[in-house]
């Protein structure tokens, strides 16, 4: 995937941006709220179609884990996870081997397969929505703040588990977010973006595989980033009465 | 397999337990009107006993099946009309945000014409038929129908939609396998009430029509003074109507609705 830049809408919420992620490569493009990182992540997969700009996609597909769920209320656990599968058409004596191997790959129990989205806690439900997404074995991953919604332990799991599965699988993947730390102990690079949505700032490369590195390391290159790098002064603006 | 069977089991003996609740109602009801016998006397208000039995009556006389089954298929037809022409057209305003406001002032006009007008009118054009009735349910049905399919298609969760687009789900299904679903939940009450409507909208046009059926044996027990036998003949109608929405309507939508079910707290699955 190379070469994306857009301007999007009448009131240009984005401008001349542009990035590419290489194959096995966790890019991760953090930004302050409203800046409009979730509608580049949207761009990108194909969801809006942009103003102007072009997208050159290089995977075979793709999957997206969005920041809420989004389950099928009406379908079980095992139907949501089989979804792309039939969208795919995968025969169906298939699917159950493969959704079982998803579900146990996101750290799901068999018995919780039979059970309702209604029926599951928040971090349950995010977790069949990454079983979801990762069933298919898709070479592209979009997260699009994945974790916002959970409290600290939880999005610290749900991170290790994105973290294993990328190693696992490697795929390549453009993961959203607005925290930092998540970005760090996530990604390969971290891509930053203008809190006007005018182009994309800056980049940096964080050393080491994510599978690899140490805990005190994340925090010591965030401690880093926020105090001596000028390129994440503005990451914790927030003016939410400017932008609508 | 198993478990899908037994899961639905439970399901229908949960339902007839319920029915207990359902006849204490309807033996208060019963009580009142009993009450209201004893003060106004047989000609007014016929017992309760009295009118089944005279129910009974009319079903071993077997000329009632024959009138019940006539007026049920005339609901029947007008009501599976109203539900095409209602769903269909429904979802396509639904979709269409033009049509649906080309569409709300005729629909407006529509149900502020009242069904009685609508009969009159049917009998000039189709004469003392089958179209009459039918043209006159299919006229009061329509439009809650089509409401409640422009409700669903216009409230459905867009998120889902996106899911399904990432996915690789074209339009179409992205319609048969999200939206059909959450169009649906919001049809199924309204058919509910169409169907309700229909029965008695297909008496009332009956009676009025002189189109034979239940409402004509009504029109009859009435120039008789027949009292017994008119509410007889009202306690079948309504029979028929709850068979019908019991029978048809209310598993299906107990199906699609299996997973609202295990959300609540006795229905949770360990």
């Amino acid at each position: 995937m190379q070469g994306v830049s857009h301007s999007y809408f009448g009131r240009k919420v984005l401008d001349g941006i542009g990035f590419s992620i290489g194959e096995g490569e966790v890019v991760s493009l953090v930004g302050p709220s409203g800046s409009g990182k979730s509608t580049i992540a949207h761009i990108a997969a194909g969801l809006i179609t942009p103003r102007s700009g072009r997208i050159t996609r290089g995977y075979r597909h793709h999957a997206m884990v969005f920041q809420e769920p989004r389950l099928m209320p009406w379908a079980t656990v095992a139907g949501n996870i089989a979804f792309p599968l039939k969208m795919a058409h995968v025969p169906r004596e298939t699917r159950v081997s493969r959704v079982l191997a998803a579900a146990l790959a996101a750290g799901l129990m068999p018995e919780d397969l039979d059970k309702y989205p209604v029926e599951l806690s928040g971090g349950m439900r995010q977790r069949s929505a990454i079983a979801r997404a990762l069933v298919t074995e898709p070479d592209f991953l979009y997260f699009d703040e994945p974790f916002t919604a959970l409290d600290v332990a939880l999005k610290r799991r749900m991170q290790d588990l994105v973290i294993a599965a990328a190693a696992a699988a490697r795929f390549s993947a453009l993961f959203i977010t607005h925290d930092l730390m998540e970005a760090i102990r996530i990604s390969h690079r971290i891509l930053v973006l203008d809190p006007m949505g005018q182009g994309i700032t800056g980049e940096r490369i964080i050393a080491g595989d994510p599978a690899t590195r140490s805990e005190p390391s994340v925090f010591a290159q965030r401690e880093a980033f926020l105090g001596e790098d000028p390129l994440f002064a503005h990451i914790h603006d927030l003016d939410e009465r400017l932008r609508p | 397999m198993i478990r899908a069977v037994t899961d639905r089991l439970s399901r229908l003996g949960r339902f007839l337990w319920s029915a207990w609740a359902g006849l204490a109602g309807l033996c208060l009801l019963a009580a009142l009107w009993q009450l209201g016998h004893e003060a106004y006397g047989s000609f007014i208000l016929p017992a309760p006993l009295e009118t089944l039995q005279a129910a009974s009556a009319l079903i071993r006389e077997g000329e009632a099946q024959a009138l019940l089954w006539l007026t049920s298929l005339r609901a029947a037809l007008g009501f599976a009309l109203a539900a095409v022409i209602g769903t269909v057209a429904g979802v396509i305003a639904g979709y269409s945000p033009a049509i649906l406001r080309l569409s709300r002032p005729v629909l407006t006009v529509v149900i502020g014409v009242p069904p009685i007008a609508w009969i009159v009118l049917a009998i000039i054009w189709f004469g003392a038929s089958m179209m009459t009735v039918a043209l006159t349910i299919v006229i009061s049905g329509t439009p809650v129908v089509f409401m409640g399919a422009v409700e669903g298609v216009t409230t459905r969760d867009r998120g889902l939609d996106a899911m399904a687009e990432v996915f690789g789900a074209g339009p179409i299904r992205r319609f048969t396998h999200i939206a059909s679903r959450q169009i649906a939940a919001h049809l199924l009450p309204a058919l509910v009430l169409a169907l309700g409507s229909a029965f008695k909208v297909a008496v009332m046009a009956e009676l009025l029509s002189n189109a034979g059926g239940v409402g004509g044996a009504l029109a009859r027990a009435r120039s008789m003074l027949d009292i017994s036998g008119a509410m007889a003949w009202v306690l079948l109608a309504v029979a028929v109507l709850i068979v019908a929405e019991y029978a048809v309507l209310r598993p299906i939508q107990a199906e699609l609705e299996r997973w609202r079910e295990a959300a609540r707290p006795w229905g949770v699955k360990h």
